[in-house]
């Protein structure tokens, strides 16, 4: 069975750095990559009326965006590389959604970059590393 | 001649204002002379009584509708009431469809519109006239208007109107017109054309100027007397900075502060009503015998009944075809569904919070019975029930709160003005429906709309209670009775709507995600 790499990517350095360090494992075990993208959501904000009715016209325009600035070029140079390579975007909380997209397409590892920030937000709100540790359903590699 | 000239202008600042201090009171009253006197046939037209009766038209016409819509779906407001929260908490929703907003999110926002100084002020009104016996009547037209709210919203979802960009129009106004169409009903552009032009009055007065007044009412009650206008030009400032400004920081902060004032007042009156916990039963005991009774109010049973009534329909809004423009934009695949969780609206809103607000106002015991008797005294005009310290409105539920829990006064007046806020937000996106379906969509005409909105916030702060709360229920009242004629003939539709929907949610065909 072939090896499958989620690899949680928001475009910052450190999730470059991670994205590098699974597409080189991927290369060496002959696995194929799995770039998830996900834009933090939650069903249980509030919003106006007025952004309520634009709601899906922003969501449409975000995908693309994604798709277009973030994906895409990843895509060409992974696959450039001899890695097979697929994307995803999706919406919600980070870590809980890269866990389900790990459950659901069978992954075997997961990668994710940290920034390395202790200070006071990450200790409240914790980060979405720390949070995987806690609940990743196969082998996790925090990248620093 | 240099030094002259800012000493010149100083001295005419210095006479300015002190001209305006003092003719401020008198723009007051003006503008209130005003107000009262080019309203007035519209608000007597809308609340004249049956003939040969002191029973409003308007109060039997939202009731008989609530009753018709309960009876013709089954008491859909018990039957669907699980499956409405099952689909608030988010079971029916598909993960895919992530990022597009929640039932959750689209009940909050609605109630954030509803939830408002209907269920403060509107209810001392009620209580202050009608008397305990108001609130059993105010529960009764809550659980019906469910019924109500469910047809509206089912319809302003199925009928909107989608762009190009990926935005949406609905409400009423659209499914007057393209319900009435598939159905083979003339009159439908009339009717929607007649909506339009009461919800943009109902924006401006219920919407608008009631909200304003009460948030300075409450203002003035924390901070001691000055003239309305203040407020009111604070208010269109604010206001005009979030509509118009587009300043979207306002307004999210306003809307995540909502929720959280609304679960604080009805934490503080839970904490009053158990704090008083021996008199739970004898509250409850006057509701039940005010409500058949009257207990002596002005009107006897009948006004008590009125009274809960109107202030129910005010509050919660059902049958009057806000809502519909509400839920109409969320993303759904099934119109029904927002239907369902529409329904928990008027549940929230009147039998809940305004049910605690009644509450606390009996309990802390506000007002003045005879001993002898029991009955209610009435103050010297006759007109309502006389309380401890003379307060009606907003500033009776305020004494009330007060009375138990010092300085919850300064509580409640951030919560009056933020939920005045909140309501005055939600309306003006409302009553900009109504006037773009009238004058169509784009951005002058939106301005127009818009500028005139603020401007009103000032008259509806500067003006006395009196008149600004009778043109704000007629003309949400004379929504009501569009929208209402609308909504049975359209209520077949709305029906094999739910009929399918129910069967294949039964047969396993609707599943559930979570």
């Amino acid at each position: 069975m072939s090896e499958k790499f989620v690899v949680g990517y928001d475009g910052s350095d450190v999730a470059k750095r991670a994205l590098d360090f699974a597409v080189s494992r991927a290369e060496a075990q002959g696995g194929s990559i799995l770039i998830v993208h996900v834009l933090e959501w939650s069903p249980y904000s509030f919003l106006t009326p007025q952004e309520i009715e634009e709601r899906h016209a922003r969501r449409t325009e975000e995908l693309e965006r994604a798709e277009k600035a973030l994906m895409e070029p990843l895509k060409a140079t992974i696959s450039a590389a001899g890695v097979p390579v697929e994307t995803q975007i999706k919406y919600g909380h980070v870590a809980k959604t890269l866990c389900d997209v790990a459950k659901k397409e069978g992954a075997t590892q997961m990668f994710i970059g940290r920034d390395g920030d202790g200070g006071l937000s990450s200790r409240v709100f914790g980060s979405v590393a720390g949070s995987l540790v806690q609940v990743a359903p196969v082998p996790c590699t925090i990248v620093p | 001649m240099t030094r002259l000239v800012p000493t010149a202008v100083l001295a005419v600042f210095l006479t300015l204002s002190g001209a305006l201090a003092a003719s401020a009171q008198s723009i007051d009253e003006t503008i209130n002379g005003i107000f009262a006197s080019s309203t007035g046939w519209f608000v007597s037209l809308i609340f004249s009584n049956f003939p040969g009766t002191s029973f409003p038209w308007i109060v039997g016409w939202l009731v008989i509708a609530a009753t018709v819509f309960t009876v013709y779906f089954g008491v859909i407001q018990f039957r669907a009431f699980g499956h409405a929260i099952a689909l608030v908490k988010g079971d029916y929703s598909d993960p895919n469809d992530a990022g597009e907003v929640s039932h959750f999110q689209a009940l909050a926002t609605a109630l954030s519109g509803t939830v408002g100084l209907g269920n403060i002020a509107g209810v001392a009104v009620a209580i202050g006239i009608g008397g305990p016996g108001a609130t059993f009547w105010m529960i009764l037209a809550g659980l019906l208007g469910m019924a109500s709210k469910f047809t509206e919203c089912t319809l302003g979802v199925k009928y909107r109107n989608e762009y190009a960009n990926g935005t949406v129009s609905g409400g009423p106004m659209y499914y007057l017109t393209k319900g009435f169409a598939e159905r083979g009903v003339g009159g439908g552009r009339v009717l929607a054309i007649l909506f339009s032009i009461f919800c943009i009055l109902g924006a401006l007065g219920g919407g608008n100027m009631f909200q304003a007044n009460q948030a300075h009412a409450q203002l003035t009650n924390v901070f001691g007397e000055y003239p309305g206008w203040i407020t009111g030009v604070v208010f269109a400032g604010i206001v005009f900075a979030v509509i118009v400004g587009g300043l979207k920081s306002i307004a999210r902060v306003t809307e995540k502060v909502v929720p959280f004032m609304g679960v604080i007042y009805v934490g503080t009156a839970l904490i009053i009503i158990l704090m008083n916990y021996d008199k739970i039963g004898w509250a409850f005991g006057q509701i039940f015998a005010g409500a058949f009774t009257g207990l002596g109010v002005a009107g006897g049973f009948v006004g008590a009944l009125i009274q809960g009534f109107k202030r129910a329909a005010f509050s919660n809004e059902a049958g009057v075809g806000s809502a519909a423009i509400a839920h109409s934009a969320v993303r759904t695949k099934e119109p029904i569904t927002e239907g369902f969780v529409s329904l928990l609206e008027p549940l929230i809103d009147t039998v809940v919070v305004c049910t605690m607000t009644a509450l606390v106002i009996i309990i802390t015991g506000q007002l003045v019975a005879d001993p002898n008797t029991g009955n209610y005294l009435l103050n010297e005009a006759g007109t309502a029930i006389q309380t401890v310290g003379d307060t009606s409105g907003v500033a009776l539920t305020s004494a009330a709160f007060s009375s138990s829990i010092g300085g919850f006064k300064y509580v409640l007046a951030l919560a009056v003005i933020l939920f005045a806020f909140s309501t005055m937000i939600s309306w003006s996106y409302y009553g900009l429906k109504a006037w773009t379906y009238l004058f169509g969509e784009g951005k002058t005409q939106e301005l127009i709309f818009k500028v005139i909105f603020c401007l009103f916030v000032i008259i509806g702060a500067a003006a006395s209670l009196g008149p600004v709360i009778d043109f704000s229920d007629a003309a949400i009242f004379a929504m009501a009775v569009v929208n209402i004629i609308g909504l049975y003939v359209l209520m077949p539709i709305v029906r094999r709507e739910l009929n399918s929907y129910w069967s294949r949610l039964k047969s396993g065909e609707i599943k559930k995600f979570n």
